[in-house]
């Protein structure tokens, strides 16, 4: 048996996915045998807005290099306008991460329908791509969180 | 000069007791020190005559003292300045007290002094600071008198005064002013033209000095739940003082973000930060961005407007602050 040693940065990445479109869009991507990597975890929630900014902070403390919100296109919320709060209330809290100093490809808004299991894959990718080349998270991360 | 003198202030109260017109006055009273003024509640004459104060440290804004006084039975007299007028009309806007309980006196303003502000000057035995035309005067145990112009000493919420304006009450007192274009954000412009390296540098010495006393939250006139999500026993409150650098980010992000479209930019929280962080520049940048990405938005200017973050628009911008992370193809 052959232990992996190698020494490689992997992320940990959070993606809170809307259940009605992005959660069903990282299903189809199974189910079409599209690869996204492992370091992805999903969160299901019931709408893009149904994320408290609290929600993606304490990601941060736990240990997440980055945090990644999955909603439906605007226009096509199951509750009509969920993702118009979304759009307005991260647009201004990562800006005010960003403000603070934490780099913000580390966060992403992202829409992708139950019919876009390929713009998953392709999204997840190119974000986990992202913060590996960014490092661990630094300057969001809590001491007493750690191993 | 203050426009407006405390015996203006004090025979208005004093004769609208008196007719019976409010039960209650809601004013400023003198402490031990100059600069130690505290909001009170006056229910008689003679304790107006006896400790009722109006100098350069009422700064205090007083529109959320009465969610609670307006619980109790009869009028309440209160005198709003500009900045509290827009706390005042916030908070009516949420329904969070009766107006009809409340009796407004709008009363000019131009600038008050803080704790702070003062004590740079005058670290050390301050015993007497006045308003003398465009000077501040102020004496000191040990260097006897000193001014300083006045206009120079403010605080920075002052110096970048938004509105002279009352933009509610029920009597003025004095003229009113008007909204100025004070440059108020320069600084957070300044900020975001750092690099993220400095702006981390930066924002960690300031925030590291936190000692979560809850100061801000307290004093905020928007800041008006009853139950706050950072008084959870489950979470573990009490262990969360100074131990973490994440705390004091969770805790200024989430205090400045709940109340985000809300903020009237009173200042307050700034003010009375035993630790002097610039906690007004975090309120400042949520408005900037609001004002640039969703349309010019004063919270209080009116009753009744809807704050940024309850509304939407179908073609609100997407900005690269969310969408992928700045490089949006």
């Amino acid at each position: 048996m052959q232990i992996n040693n190698t020494t490689e940065f992997r992320p940990k990445i959070v993606a809170f996915c809307c259940n009605w479109c992005s959660y069903a869009g990282a299903d189809l991507a199974g189910n079409n045998r599209l690869s996204y990597p492992a370091d992805i975890k999903i969160i299901r929630v019931p709408c893009s807005c149904r994320v408290n900014p609290t929600f993606i902070l304490r990601a941060f403390q736990r240990g997440a290099d980055g945090v990644i919100l999955c909603g439906c296109h605007p226009g096509d919320c199951h509750y009509t306008s969920g993702n118009y709060y979304t759009r307005r209330r991260m647009t201004l809290l990562f800006s005010m991460m960003n403000y603070l100093g934490i780099e913000k490809e580390r966060t992403r808004v992202e829409w992708v329908s139950a019919a876009e299991g390929a713009k998953f894959a392709a999204v997840m990718q190119d974000f986990a791509q992202t913060v590996a080349a960014l490092g661990e998270s630094k300057r969001l991360e809590d001491l007493r969180c750690k191993q | 000069m203050q426009t407006v003198t405390r015996e203006q202030l004090l025979s208005k109260a004093v004769s609208l007791l008196s007719s019976g017109t409010v039960n209650r006055v809601l004013g400023w009273k003198k402490g031990d020190f100059a600069y130690d003024v505290t909001p009170s509640v006056f229910e008689t004459e003679s304790e107006l005559q006896d400790s009722f104060v109006y100098n350069i440290f009422c700064s205090a804004n007083f529109s959320k003292y009465l969610i609670s006084e307006t619980q109790k039975e009869g009028r309440v007299l209160v005198f709003l300045k500009p900045c509290d007028s827009y706390s005042f009309n916030q908070l009516l806007t949420e329904h969070r007290f009766d107006r009809e309980r409340v009796y407004a006196v709008g009363i000019p303003c131009d600038g008050m002094m803080d704790t702070a502000s003062v004590k740079a000057l005058a670290p050390d035995g301050l015993t007497h600071a006045v308003r003398d035309g465009e000077q501040l005067k102020i004496s000191t145990l040990y260097d006897g008198e000193t001014s300083f112009p006045f206009a120079k000493v403010l605080p920075d919420r002052c110096k970048l005064c938004k509105s002279k304006k009352v933009v509610v009450y029920d009597e003025m007192l004095g003229t009113n002013g008007d909204i100025t274009d004070a440059p108020r954000f320069e600084e957070v412009v300044r900020l975001e033209n750092m690099t993220e390296e400095e702006r981390y540098t930066f924002w960690q010495k300031e925030l590291s000095r936190c000692i979560r006393c809850n100061a801000c939250r307290d004093v905020c006139p928007a800041c008006t739940c009853e139950k706050c999500v950072f008084d959870n026993p489950a979470s573990g409150v009490e262990n969360k003082a100074i131990d973490d650098p994440f705390e004091e980010k969770l805790f200024h992000i989430i205090r400045a973000f709940h109340v985000a479209g809300r903020c009237t930019d009173c200042g307050e929280c700034s003010r009375v930060c035993p630790q002097s962080i610039p906690l007004h520049l975090l309120n400042r940048k949520f408005i900037y961005d609001i004002d640039r990405n969703y349309g010019e938005y004063i919270a209080g200017a009116e009753e009744g407007l809807r704050a940024p973050l309850v509304d939407y628009h179908t073609d609100d911008p997407e900005t690269d602050a969310v969408m992928e992370g700045g490089q949006k193809q």
